[in-house]
């Protein structure tokens, strides 16, 4: 099933899954809606991570696994935010992969 | 063997792993992505992993290099990520140095300069080696 993402009238690029193809054209809105259209509801802990994650991707340019997304947490936020438990709360269908799209990166190749 | 080499070699060689060793140039090949790739794999699933730096490998240590412009993704960067994947073993061949006038002065830390011989002693500790 192709997947349209509409954003202020233009249709915006993006993979079969619905990662963007451009991190570039990410905005906090488009991420909203692409969660929207996943019925998907964003409070202040996901951006937490979903901002963490993109940050991630911007300074070594990859998208974190699970296990390299907690271990990097953990020096940010501490302990009780660093474990796969809290993210897979956050994010049921699996952190890196659901963070990820809605932080505008491509899907982490190495990806649980 | 003198006591001192008997004894490192013993404790070297409780050690055990996956050795990858980089023997090309970045950019002009994917190979040094592809060890990048495997070296992540394995540390996402918590398996010891150490990195070689070899021959023209060693270029892929030195900085201010940019893959984007020649239109690649800039690998190199994400070797600033590797304590985020438990890899801690990082090994530069001097003598690799020595032949291209490269200074011992890289963009990650902790990288370790050996000697050949020290070199093959600790790509001898694994049990597995993969080249690229």
């Amino acid at each position: 099933m192709a997947i349209v993402l509409t954003f202020e009238d233009n249709i915006v690029a993006t993979d079969k899954q619905g990662y963007l193809l451009d991190h570039l054209v990410w905005q906090k809105e488009l991420a909203l809606v692409m969660a929207n259209n996943d019925e998907f509801e964003l409070t202040d802990a996901h951006w937490e991570v979903i901002n963490f994650v993109r940050q991630f991707y911007l300074t070594y340019n990859t998208s974190p696994a699970i296990r390299a997304l907690t271990k990097a947490m953990k020096v940010e936020f501490g302990e009780a935010k660093a474990s796969s438990r809290y993210l897979y709360k956050l994010f049921p269908e699996g952190p890196a992969k659901q963070a990820t799209k809605y932080a505008g990166l491509p899907k982490p190749a190495r990806c649980i | 063997m003198t006591s001192i080499e008997l004894a490192t070699s013993v404790v070297l060689s409780k050690e055990c792993g996956l050795a990858i060793i980089n023997s090309k140039a970045p950019f002009s090949s994917t190979y040094g992505k592809d060890a990048l790739d495997v070296a992540l794999i394995f540390g996402s699933f918590e398996q010891k992993v150490s990195l070689f730096f070899q021959g023209d490998g060693v270029y892929q240590l030195i900085a201010n290099q940019d893959g984007r412009l020649v239109s690649i993704k800039d690998y190199l960067k994400t070797f600033s990520a590797f304590e985020f994947y438990d890899i801690e073993d990082i090994y530069v061949c001097q003598q690799s140095l020595v032949n291209r006038q490269l200074d011992e002065a890289f963009h990650i830390n902790d990288v370790q300069v050996l000697t050949s011989i020290e070199f093959g002693l600790a790509l001898n500790r694994h049990q597995h080696i993969l080249r690229f």
